[in-house]
């Protein structure tokens, strides 16, 4: 019971982070119906940034700046290599982003060198007891993260006047414009929200084990997330993301032990095994709507 | 060989209006006022105004080739014609969601060839969408918060003043708009469309789909706006009612203008009633 659990908390955690990746990719699919590929460099290049700024002006700090400050990059690459493109073929735009991905991390790559850089979280590895389990803070901390960012997002989306219009924008473009509405303004606030929520998950991929090279991958898990959750929901990635790390949590504790034929490792797969069995249930994801449509 | 089912003009499709204005004899006043000579005559001073359009969508090809059009302050001015004539592209690249490829559109004499729609907005220019023109799943109370999206602290006064026009919109404010029927989601675009208080409406088929019943009411408000000092441009199929409740009207095709005048003389005019609104003219 205590191992089922552990393994549960531990899923919910990292699950938290794969929905704040997850929403961001939402929020721009919603605005411009395009799956943005730059995710994962926009999230390693908030993490490092955020491991150079923990020292001077501590993890808080670093976190708030990094978030403001890969919102603004996402704004300067929408603007530059997004825009120009509206009106080609979705795949096109897909492409872009990928290439973007590369060239981001490319340079991100300098700055972390071949080695694992400590983001400067408070937690590490330490654990709280609650009701008699030790639970990491870090899960604590990533769920509590998630709970903030997703509950402004929300608040944004239903009571402000550009959440108004954004909404207005994903549901149909031209009529938008009509009521003065940039609908180019939606699309770079779309990506300034995802900048700053993979900003955020990347300080917290590091929280306890660091981040190196190879960390963007695990942005990738929000990918079945979505999937999962549907593509054009906010609250459908949230749950799709919670989904994703609690069956990698499960898999990872549990399948050397009862699925050992399985072999190693299986846990790495398992969100896309999650994701066939969603898709043979719902096509369009938990909470998707019909009109989507597969990139 | 039998007769050929249409005929065919020998010198292509493209008949310039340089040659329709040399047979000058011939012309029904209403075509007289359609050409050139006579719109530069008639535009002076106009509200909104077009002169010699061209635009399109697919490059290389033009739906409106010379479109001239004008709108007097205070007017409500129907644009009829057959289904593909160009009256919604007329809209759309008036309201600068076309790009223009030449020619000129103004209001009040200022050029807004080419500006954004959101700069059309603030200037007062409200359009309001062939289909699908409200947000679904918004309530109706968001969708007007969506017209003064530009002005959002008017929004108090210019909803009261869209209730009175729509009593509905007011009883179901909080219901989305997507539960609404046609006639319903009609006045939430109207509406709409009214929250900026705008001085002219472009209307793209506003009785579109709607029962009979509803058309009539689309009409009947669609003066009632205009008494209250909106000037506006509607395009319509249904085109003997345009006619009627309209100051004066427009015959599009392909692309130009082929006839103008006053409602009553449009449908009194033998060839436009021939071409436009007769037995013909419907079976199209
Ligand atoms: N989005 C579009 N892309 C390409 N061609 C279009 C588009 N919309 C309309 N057209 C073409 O432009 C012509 C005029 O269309 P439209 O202005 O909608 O006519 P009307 O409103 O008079 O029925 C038609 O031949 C139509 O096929
Ligand atoms: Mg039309």
């Amino acid at each position: 019971m205590r191992d089922v659990l552990l393994t549960a908390i531990r899923g919910i955690g990292f699950g938290s982070i794969y929905a704040m990746l997850a929403v961001g990719f939402v929020v721009i699919y919603k605005s411009s119906r395009v799956i943005s590929f730059a995710q994962p460099a926009l999230m390693l290049a908030g993490a490092v940034l955020v491991s150079y700024l923990a020292g001077p002006i501590g993890f808080y700090g670093a976190v708030l700046v990094a978030a403001l400050a890969i919102a603004a990059l996402g704004l300067g690459v929408e603007r530059a290599t997004i825009r120009p493109m509206i009106g080609r073929p979705v795949f096109v735009i897909a492409i872009i982003t990928l290439g973007l991905d590369i060239a981001i991390r490319v340079v991100v790559n300098a700055f972390i060198g071949s080695d694992v850089r400590n983001v400067g979280d408070p937690w590490g590895l330490s654990a709280v007891d609650v009701f008699g389990l030790p639970v990491q803070e870090r899960y604590i901390a990533m769920v509590l993260v998630l709970v903030v960012t997703v509950g402004a997002l929300f608040a944004f989306f239903q009571y402000s006047r550009y959440g108004l219009a954004m909404r207005a924008a994903s549901l149909d473009q031209e009529t938008a414009m009509v009521q003065g509405v940039s609908v180019g303004a939606m699309m770079a606030l779309s990506w300034a929200i995802a900048g700053g929520l993979a900003a955020v998950a990347g300080a917290f991929v590091g929280a306890g084990g660091g981040i190196e090279q190879n960390t963007w991958i695990i942005a990738l898990k929000a990918l079945p997330a979505i999937i999962i959750g549907g593509l054009d929901s906010v609250g459908g990635a949230v749950i799709g993301g919670l989904l994703v790390g609690l069956v990698e949590s499960f898999f990872a504790t549990y399948q050397g032990e009862y699925l050992p034929w399985l072999g190693q490792n299986f846990s790495l797969v398992s969100p896309y095994v999650l994701l066939l069995v969603v898709l043979l249930v719902r096509p369009y994801g938990i909470f998707g709507t019909r009109e989507v449509e597969r990139v | 060989m039998s007769e050929p089912l249409f005929e065919v003009d020998e010198t292509g499709e493209d008949v310039t209006r340089a040659d329709t204005a040399s047979s000058a004899a011939e012309l029904s006043p209403a075509e007289k006022a359609a050409t050139r000579e006579e719109h530069l005559k008639l535009a002076e001073g106009a509200l909104v105004r077009a002169d010699d359009l061209v635009a399109g969508y697919v490059p290389g090809v033009n739906i409106l080739r010379g479109c001239d059009f004008y709108l007097q302050d205070g007017e409500l001015v129907g644009i009829i014609g057959p289904n593909g004539a160009g009256k919604s592209t007329l809209l759309k690249t008036l309201f600068g969601l076309i790009p223009v490829r030449s020619g000129e559109v103004t209001l009040r004499g200022e050029s807004i060839t080419g500006a954004p729609a959101h700069r059309l907005v603030s200037m007062g220019v409200g359009y309001v969408p062939q289909n699908n023109n409200v947000f679904p799943s918004l309530s109706i109370e968001e969708n007007m918060q969506m017209g003064v999206f530009l002005r959002p602290k008017t929004f108090k006064e210019r909803f009261d003043y869209v209730i009175d026009l729509f009593p509905l919109l007011g009883e179901r404010r909080k219901g989305k708009a997507g539960a609404l029927s046609g006639g319903e989601r009609q006045m939430v675009a109207m509406g709409r469309a009214l929250m900026m208080d705008p001085s002219v409406l472009l209307l793209d088929e506003p009785s579109a789909g709607l029962s009979p019943v509803y058309q009539d009411e689309v009409f009947i408000r669609c003066r009632r706006i205009n008494a209250t000092g909106v000037s506006i441009i509607m395009v319509e199929q249904n085109a003997r009612r345009c006619l009627q409740i309209c100051d004066r009207g427009y015959v599009l095709d392909q692309g130009r203008n082929a006839y103008t005048d006053s409602g009553r003389s449009l449908m009194n005019d033998p060839k436009v009633i021939e071409l436009y609104l007769g037995t013909l003219a419907k079976a199209q």
